[in-house]
């Protein structure tokens, strides 16, 4: 418990970091810094998509899998890690 | 006939051949099968070869003959004896009259035995030889030969034959023609003729369907295609029940005790192992560079709006020079301002110089002073006069309503005006609007002619005793988001309008006024009446009312003193700039209840005579607006310094002594200035040079300008760009300072833009492609400038460069200080030292140590003022002579 809340907050202390969500496999966030409403939404949107990825990338080459996923928009960017049945979210400011 | 001949030849034998019980139709034999004269036996193989008579080698079906000597075979029959094929034959043999015997190779079996011999000569004969010829001739003769008639039989087909034949039933009949006699021998002529041309021509035989006779077709040829069959069926289902049926849904959460225990698994700690480093380095990469920037594209935003038509303007470009002759002939500007709203218009405060006005002092005749206002469309002709009792040295319209204006007099009294009559007068000055004519609904008995300009008198002018004692350099109108109570404390301004006034004089105070009626007593409602009355014979009738509640009674809300801070006395102002205040968000959710209200009321601006100064219980307290003022004195230094006042012991109100004090500039302040960009930067000149401020830095100003030859005379901000400013100087011209370009010197000079000294420099954004730039000298004429395209569109983040640029210049003062610190206790120890090695060496001779002192000290001086210099921070010499 000690390990993961530290690693978080390693995460979560890196410059222009706004939100991180660790959501498990049903898409169900367990941990945030976020407010329940942003991240349950986070949750169920990104979840959907990195499955998509995931599939996208297998299908292609069935011994390739998706590392991570990364959303770059106007305002910020968004990074999912998918690993075994979790998700990672981390939603960053850029540098400018 | 071939077949005959076998028929014949082996019908006699041949059916004897066949055991089979077949009727023979020759004479029955008693023999086994085979005639008389034919002997059928078997050949060995021996007996074969030594007669060569190989069954199919030598004797073969085609060949079945083989002629056998007599002789050999009673020589066989004679050698062998009873092992010999012959034997049975032997007689047969013997009797035989020929030489030779014929053996036939049976190789049909016909006679039971693979061969046979021919017993007689006869038999011989006719095995060999008749067969071909006698066959030949047998057909030769039975084909030549016809058959003989015979007897017919008559089996009655007779009678068929006589029904089919056609036979005459009855005598033939004889017609016989004959030509007319005339007519013989004359040539004939045939011709031919249709049967149906003429009637009766010819007899028809039609067919008919004959209904006693028919005959079924029972055979027809049809043709037959298989075609698939296709059917095509469809089918709806009948929605029988309608009912809509929705669902609502709300997100799967876990409870607090599940994300315990997920946390606290094992996987979930592998997942973040795994997972960190990445994130990390996505993390990183983010940090470091922003790696979709188009640097083509960014490049182009400076270069589009450059003007690369090859007119690009450095300078000013002179817009429109206003002068008058009446009313500003040998004056001089002291404040001008931009109408807030209308587009074109400027007000000039024009004063007395001052010799004149030592002049005025002797005559007593009181001169009306007037504020000026121009158009853009009547560059000759002022638009619109204010009156006042006395010189305005200051003057501001107020933000909530562009016709309510303020000023200050150079009596030390604050002025009113309000001009709602007159603004459609200005507003038809719109260089897009056509001449308006006098417009009817003025009320102003003193135009009587249409080109007199329109007067407008003063409406309320506060009281004399009250007001300040020195000229009032500065008029501020507080922002319409809070206002302040009789003790400072700011409060919230409900009706969200700008209704208090600060003003600043020389004789060492700052006043807050209101505009509003002052809350009243119950008894003092006659009072009001009765000032009412007074008021009407004093005022005259073309003066609107708007604040006929303030005249001549107007008194401050409080006083702010401003005590020295090491010493007695009390600074001077001259110049004073407070922070805009911008409401919070959290205050108008607030009042969301009343905002509806004050939308409404807002719109239409509230009525000021109507408007009284509210209870300072009823009002909500806001925390967070800065209070603290930033003043320049006379004597050239800046004030730091708050408002509110405190109560002291004996409960009188007092102020409290200003914060911080820095005497910066050696002569008056003439500007200080908040940065359009930046709420704490403030931009202040004065004397010989000028400086940059950043609220909040107690150390001193962030920018110091070197000291420059002629007097800065007013200063004022950009109001594009973050880094530019501009700085009138005492000889016309005018400094442009673009902060991100050079920091020693102005980017640009633009000499000689007035002919006299400039008084006052204020930017003015009338169109995204027009910025002007209004300058007054001490001449009274007034100049609008273009400013050229270079000096007001921004280059690509000007504020933010000149954010960090700032926050540089902060952390190099403090650096600054804490060096200017150690140098001093460098210094000191440095003298400590040469005490001490004084004491020590009392040897040397007091002129040599004197003189050695002098040369370290007068070392150390040059150095730090090499060192000074070097960074800029060099303060002018304190005595500069006073022009």
């Amino acid at each position: 418990m000690a390990e993961v809340e530290e690693t978080l907050k390693r995460i979560e202390a890196h410059r222009g970091v706004i939100g991180t969500i660790v959501v498990n496999a049903e898409g169900i966030p367990i941990r945030t810094n976020l407010d329940n409403s942003t991240a349950v939404q986070y949750a169920g949107l990104l979840r959907n998509l990195t499955q998509l990825a995931r599939s996208t990338v297998r299908d292609i080459d069935p011994q390739n899998d998706l590392t991570y996923l990364r959303v770059r928009s106007k305002k910020y960017e968004i990074m999912v890690a998918p690993e075994n049945d979790f998700l990672l979210i981390v939603i960053q400011n850029p540098c400018e | 006939m071939p077949p005959k001949r076998p028929k014949s030849a082996s019908s006699s034998a041949g059916s004897k051949g066949r055991r089979k019980g077949k009727t023979i139709q020759s004479p029955a034999r008693v023999e086994p099968g085979h005639p008389e004269d034919i002997f059928p036996m078997v050949l060995t193989s021996a007996t074969q070869e030594l007669f060569g008579c190989r069954a199919d080698e030598d004797v073969t079906g085609e060949s079945p003959y083989k002629l056998l000597k007599k002789d050999d075979i009673i020589q066989d029959i004679k050698t062998r004896a009873a092992v010999s094929d012959f034997s049975p034959v032997k007689q047969i043999v013997l009797d035989y009259p020929e030489d030779e015997l014929l053996l036939v190779y049976d190789r049909d079996f016909t006679y039971d035995q693979s061969f046979y011999l021919a017993v007689t000569p006869e038999a011989k004969d006719r095995i060999l030889n008749p067969p071909e010829p006698e066959t030949s001739q047998v057909l030769e003769n039975e084909v030549n030969k016809t058959p003989g008639p015979k007897q017919w039989i008559s089996l009655g087909s007779e009678q068929e034959i006589d029904e089919d034949s056609i036979k005459e039933t009855r005598k033939r009949l004889w017609y016989k023609f004959s030509r007319v006699q005339r007519k013989f021998g004359v040539p004939v002529c045939f011709s031919d003729r249709n049967t149906a041309d003429a009637k009766d021509g010819y007899l028809e035989c039609a067919s008919y369907q004959d209904s006693r006779f028919s005959i079924k077709q029972m055979q027809r040829d049809c043709g037959i295609q298989a075609v698939p069959r296709l059917q095509s069926s469809s089918a709806q289902t009948q929605w029988k029940c309608q009912r809509n049926i929705f669902t609502q849904y709300i997100p799967r959460e876990l409870s607090d005790e599940e994300k315990e225990n997920i946390l606290q698994s094992e996987s979930l700690k592998n997942f973040c192992n795994l997972v960190t480093p990445r994130v990390l380095q996505a993390l990183q990469q983010e940090e470091i560079m922003n790696v979709f920037i188009d640097d083509w594209k960014a490049l182009g935003t400076a270069a589009e709006d450059g003007d690369w038509s090859g007119k690009v303007s450095e300078g000013f470009m002179l817009y429109q020079a206003f002068t008058d002759q009446n009313y500003a002939k040998d004056k001089k500007i002291s404040s001008i301002n931009w109408h807030p709203t209308i587009y074109g218009v400027v007000a000039v405060a024009l004063t007395e110089k001052k010799e004149e006005r030592l002049n005025e002092f002797t005559t007593f005749a009181i001169r009306p002073s007037f504020i000026v206002f121009y158009s853009f469309s009547d560059p000759s002709n002022p638009q619109l006069l204010l009156e006042s009792p006395d010189d305005i040295f200051a003057f501001e319209f107020c933000p909530s309503d562009p016709n309510i204006i303020v000023g200050g007099c150079i009596n030390g009294q604050v002025v009113l005006w309000d001009i709602s009559a007159h603004v459609t007068h200005l507003q038809g000055t719109q260089p897009s609007g056509k001449k308006v004519s006098v417009n009817t609904d003025i009320f102003d008995l003193d135009d009587n002619k249409e080109n007199k300009t329109p007067v407008v008198h003063y409406c309320a002018l506060s009281a004399l005793e009250s007001s300040h004692k020195a000229p009032v350099t500065d008029v501020q109108w507080l922002p319409p988001t809070f206002e302040v109570t009789r003790t400072g404390l700011p409060v919230e301004n409900k009706h969200k309008i700008s209704v208090q006034v600060v003003t600043c004089s020389p004789d060492c105070t700052v006043m807050f006024w209101d505009v509003r009626l002052p809350k009243l007593l119950s008894h003092s409602a006659s009072d009001r009446k009765q000032k009412g009355e007074q008021k009407t014979q004093l005022t005259p009738y073309s003066v609107p009312d708007t604040f006929k509640h303030l005249d001549r009674t107007w008194k401050p809300l409080f006083r702010v003193s401003l005590p020295k801070i090491d010493t007695s006395g009390e600074y001077a102002p001259l110049k004073f700039s407070l922070e805009q205040y911008t409401c919070n968000s959290d205050d108008t959710s607030r009042t969301t209840e009343k905002a509806d209200e004050n939308d409404e009321s807002s719109a239409v601006v509230p009525d000021y005579s109507q408007l009284r100064v509210p209870s300072a219980k009823t009002l909500m307290t806001l925390e967070d607006v800065n209070t603290k003022l930033y003043i320049g004195t006379e004597d050239g230094e800046i004030l730091y310094t708050d408002w509110k006042l405190e109560k002291d012991d004996s409960g009188r109100l007092y102020s409290a002594k200003p914060l911080h004090c820095y005497s910066i500039h050696h002569w008056l302040v003439n500007t200080i200035q908040r940065s359009p960009f930046f709420k704490d930067i403030i931009l202040t000149t004065g004397g010989y040079n000028f400086a940059i401020w950043k609220e909040g830095v107690m150390d001193g100003p962030l920018i110091l300008s070197p000291s420059s030859e002629q007097v800065c005379t007013v200063g004022c901000w950009s109001l594009s760009r973050p880094a530019v400013f501009f700085i009138g100087k005492e000889d016309g011209n005018i400094e442009v300072w673009n902060l991100l370009e050079k920091t020693s010197e102005p980017a640009q000079v633009h000499s000689h833009i007035t002919n006299a000294r400039v008084t006052c420099i204020k930017p003015w954004t009338a169109s995204s492609k027009q910025h002007f730039l209004i300058v007054t000298d001490e001449l009274g004429v007034v100049r609008v400038f273009e400013i050229p395209k270079t000096l007001y569109v921004p280059s690509r983040s000007e504020r933010l460069s000149m954010k960090k640029y700032f926050e540089l210049e902060e952390e190099r003062l403090t650096d600054l200080l804490k060096r200017k610190e150690l140098w001093a206790k460098q210094k000191k120890e440095a003298e400590e030292l040469k005490k001490r090695t004084e004491l020590d060496k009392p040897v040397r001779s007091l002129e040599v140590k004197e003189d050695m002192n002098m040369k370290e000290y007068s070392d150390y001086l040059t150095m730090e003022e090499s060192i000074l210099k070097a960074i800029g921070l060099w303060p002018a010499a304190a005595d500069t002579p006073d022009t």
